[in-house]
């Protein structure tokens, strides 16, 4: 023991990498959230430190109701995804849906199409001079409209459902059927099976399911920023507080992040407490059994599931066509063609180049950390590599404006000014979009077999090499999947940009949230196509690496 | 070169629990060592500390000469043989075999030599191309084996590496692995459960319980004379009887139940209560002897298994083997037992110290 001591202490590559680490999660997430902090309690109207602002949230009817809203839609949106979501898991598990492969794959891409554009589409089709809405006033009715709260439900219910769909079928299918057979055989009618048996058991996932909606549609921006039209939540009035040209107030902007990560993180210790308790361990040695069915019955199972997935999966096509139609500044219809591209080539090719440079450089960023990450965090547990974990973890439960407001009032000032530049942009988008892949990069890591690494050790390379040659190259397909998400979600990404760019660093998002707030829908369509076929692409080719089986959840 | 191994006084805790509590080894060149133990008994872990995976908190390891406690595990020259193989699932069976000589940057064709060489000696040479998702578990063993003796290390290790085989293959790999062992003469440190898997296929064996060594032994020595009740019921089946022990050393008096008297010749001078073991083929039925009536009898072919209630409610098992007789007792006979007492094992009952010679 003695020896051991008394040996000179010597940094390896794990506690400098783990050093490194830890600084710059210290300097990009605990250095941000702390000054927001500090902004949240001072105010230019009172001296010294003051609840001031956190008062006048809960006193001003301006403020408060925003909280109010937000908990309306997210509890309204929660409720109507898990109506849907759960039955269509269960036809989807249980019966032989016509062409379900396809459907499962349609769904998972509508939730990972960019949020907005489900806004921006069902404003094409049902705002003020939507198609829809031309074809009621033509019989002389009104369409019902998708400004304001029930809009914002409906587009979040279409595009969030999936999460629950994948969390039920995943539970779903881990059932094991003896499970329900022993029902049946103590004399369980069917529906009272599913009551008593089935729902219980897949519940928590449901739950967990809920609580992936309720956090999304909570931290959302731009479906609501689209669509409220005064119907104002807390992500767009902390976009106002801050952004707005009469009163920039950086002070009122904090206070407000600090309610919604409180929100946040209310949720998370609910499912920590609740719902991860309750967890059942299934092993399921017999998966339940499809049920064929023939004919009409056949199709009244498929209907309601094609029916659903064709409404998630609309805005993605209309925004397509959408963006070949020429139209005059009156809205009349010119004809069919590329000028929509082409306007957008003229004007808005920076921020096509700006998208992909800066995703690209993020991606090369997360896929190494997120190595080393997932590899620290399952391998090398300790408190620090626990911390790194939930340091890492913070961002993805956080909105991405709160993120984008610490990342400006932390940068813009010295000793690191990085305001306006590029590697802000870059860096907001490697902390929020890193999850994905440490996420799925150690989910990989823990159903590896350890003993592989030490058997390279043992034939005689040496831990740092082994890691490389060996554990990083079989961590690949797991950190690739990961970085797959991360990658669709940084292309997409509007909510941390919207307040971190400037002029030279505009990417798509920003041009399309700009582009249809001056009303100019064509090229709004032609870039958020480009970022659609994006998505679809890369989506597809996970699919084809992983041959279907891509965890999104 | 193959090297003898000496492990003074290895300690290895874990928080409170101490998992070897001072084991001491001194394994020959090129013998085929085996720590057998139920699972918890430590030999798992001092295996990984031979190899470099677990740190070692007291005492001294040397391959020869060279003290290997500070060296770090990829410089210990060793072969390991993991218990689910750990082969690289991205690499061919030729690329697996081939990774510990690229590490030593042993030269391209001598390399080439050698896979082929390894492969053979193990009969997978037909499979040099397959990727490890493609062999049988059987098959993924062999490629395990290949990798480990290619290098010719200093020592061998092998952490159960049958116990995810079905019994048949087990059996068949056991004989591949001795056949191979004497053959390529390398030290080698095997870990098992499964004790007539240690007796099959080892030189010697050390038997462990709770982090410390009961026996070392040849195979015949640790059946024939277990130094301890744990070892005799640990290895093969054993009948215990309690005995009173009177008497001098050269010849006590040792009474069961005061139904049998016998003398016996200790190894020292004991009185008082003794705990006699006695295998089932040391037992047999004659005119005098310990009454009991048969309970159960089961055929197995060579020999038949009897299981015999004694009059004060003890069960027995009692084999005959079919070559000495053709008699098959039945169920509910009353019959008597006794055995030589010359090669029953005897222990003081309290200390479970040996005292049969």
């Amino acid at each position: 023991m003695k020896k051991r001591a008394a040996k000179r202490f010597r940094p390896d590559f794990w506690f400098v990498t783990k050093a490194t680490l830890l600084l710059a999660l210290c300097l990009f997430i605990v250095y941000p959230f702390y000054t927001i902090l500090t902004k949240s309690v001072f105010s230019t109207k009172v001296e010294g430190i003051t609840l001031y602002n956190f008062i006048r949230f809960f006193t001003k009817p301006y403020y408060y109701t925003t909280l109010l809203h937000s908990l309306v839609v997210c509890l309204s949106t929660v409720v109507l995804a898990t109506a849907i979501g759960v039955p269509i898991a269960y036809l989807m598990t249980r019966y032989n849906v016509a062409g379900k492969r396809i459907l499962h794959i349609f769904i998972i891409m509508s939730l990972m199409s960019p949020p907005f554009i489900g806004a921006y589409s069902w404003i094409i089709l049902l705002g003020r001079n939507g198609l829809i809405a031309k074809l009621f006033a033509l019989v002389g009715m009104t369409s019902p409209t998708i400004y304001g709260r029930n809009g914002i439900i409906f587009v979040f219910m279409l595009h969030l459902f999936p999460y629950i769909y994948l969390y039920t079928s995943g539970a779903m299918n881990s059932i094991d059927s003896s499970l329900e057979e022993a029902a049946e055989n103590l004399g369980m009618s069917k529906l009272r099976r599913i009551w008593t048996v089935t729902l219980p058991v897949i519940l928590p996932s449901i739950l967990a399911g809920c609580i992936m909606v309720f956090m999304t549609s909570l931290a959302d921006f731009g479906t609501p920023m689209l669509l409220g039209e005064g119907y104002t939540v807390l992500p767009v009035l902390v976009y106002n507080e801050y952004m707005s040209e009469s009163a920039v107030n950086p002070n009122m902007a904090s206070a407000l992040s600090v309610v919604i990560v409180t929100c946040s993180l209310l949720v998370l210790t609910f499912q920590k407490l609740v719902v991860d308790r309750k967890n059942y361990m299934m092993s399921s040695l017999r998966p339940p059994e499809e049920v064929t069915l023939k004919g009409a019955k056949r199709f009244w199972v498929s209907f309601p599931v094609y029916f659903i997935t064709f409404l998630a999966f609309l805005p993605q096509i209309v925004v397509v066509c959408q963006s070949f139609v020429e139209r005059s500044f009156s809205g009349m219809v010119q004809g069919i063609n590329l000028s929509n591209y082409q306007a957008m080539m003229k004007r808005l090719s920076t921020n096509i180049t700006n998208t992909y440079v800066f995703s690209i450089v993020a991606i090369v960023f997360i896929v190494i950390i997120g190595i080393l990450a997932s590899y620290i965090i399952v391998r090398r547990k300790s408190k620090v590599s626990s911390l790194i974990d939930s340091l890492i973890m913070f961002p993805y439960v956080i909105p991405g404006s709160v993120l984008g407001i610490g990342l400006i009032i932390a940068f813009n000032r010295k000793p690191i000014i990085l305001v306006g530049t590029a590697a802000i942009m870059i860096i907001s988008y490697i902390i929020r979009k890193i999850p994905y892949t440490v996420r799925s990069g150690s989910a990989f890591l823990y159903q590896m077999d350890p003993y592989i690494e030490e058997a390279s050790i043992n034939l005689g390379v040496s831990p740092i090499k082994t890691f490389f040659t060996v554990t990083a190259r079989m961590m690949l397909p797991g950190i690739l999947s990961g970085a797959v998400l991360s990658w669709i979600t940084c292309i997409n990404e509007l909510s941390s940009s919207i307040m971190l760019y400037s002029g030279k660093t505009s990417t798509i998002a920003v041009a399309i949230y700009q582009e249809v707030m001056r009303m100019s829908d064509g090229t709004a369509a032609a870039l958020a196509t480009i970022l659609t076929v994006t998505t679809i692409l890369s989506l597809l080719i996970v699919f084809r690496l992983t041959r279907g089986k891509v965890k999104i959840v | 070169m193959t090297n003898n191994v000496i492990i003074q006084n290895a300690v290895k805790r874990y928080g409170d629990f101490t998992a070897l509590n001072g084991v001491s080894l001194d394994i020959h060149e090129g013998e085929f060592f085996t720590l057998l133990g139920p699972s918890g008994c430590g030999k798992t872990t001092l295996l990984r500390m031979i190899a470099g995976f677990n740190s070692i908190e007291g005492g001294d390891f040397y391959f020869g000469e060279k003290r290997i406690n500070d060296m770090p595990a990829h410089k210990r020259d060793i072969g390991m043989v993991f218990q689910n193989y750990a082969i690289f699932p991205h690499l061919t069976v030729q690329e697996n075999v081939a990774y510990g000589l690229k590490a030593r940057k042993v030269p391209r064709p001598e390399i080439k030599k050698r896979v082929d060489n390894a492969l053979e000696l193990v009969q997978i040479a037909h499979l040099a191309q397959r990727k490890p998702s493609e062999l049988s578990g059987g098959q993924q063993q062999r490629v395990a084996l290949a990798r480990a003796f290619v290098v010719e290390p200093s020592v061998l290790l092998m952490d159960e590496p049958l116990s995810n085989l079905d019994a048949k293959l087990r059996v068949q790999m056991r004989s591949v692995i001795k056949k191979l062992q004497r053959r390529l003469g390398i030290t080698t440190i095997y870990v098992t459960h499964d004790q007539e898997e240690a007796l099959a296929i080892s030189d010697r064996i050390a038997v462990m319980k709770e982090g410390r060594i009961m026996q070392i032994g040849t195979p015949d020595e640790v059946y024939a004379r277990p130094q301890n009740p744990f070892v005799a019921g640990f290895i093969g089946v054993s009948n215990f009887l309690d005995c009173d022990i009177s008497g001098d050393m050269a010849n006590a008096k040792v009474s069961i139940k005061n139904e049998l008297e016998l003398n016996m010749h200790l190894c020292r001078q004991f009185a008082g209560k003794g705990l006699l073991s006695a295998r089932p083929e040391q037992l047999f039925f004659a005119k005098e002897g310990m009454p009991g009536k048969t309970l159960y009898s089961t055929f197995l072919g060579d020999f038949i298994e009897y299981e015999v209630q004694l009059d004060d409610g003890q069960n027995l098992i009692v084999n005959e083997y079919t070559k000495d007789t053709s008699v098959i007792h039945p169920v509910g006979e009353s019959v008597k037992i006794r055995f030589d007492p010359n090669r029953v094992s005897l222990y003081e009952s309290e200390t479970g110290e040996v005292l049969s010679r």
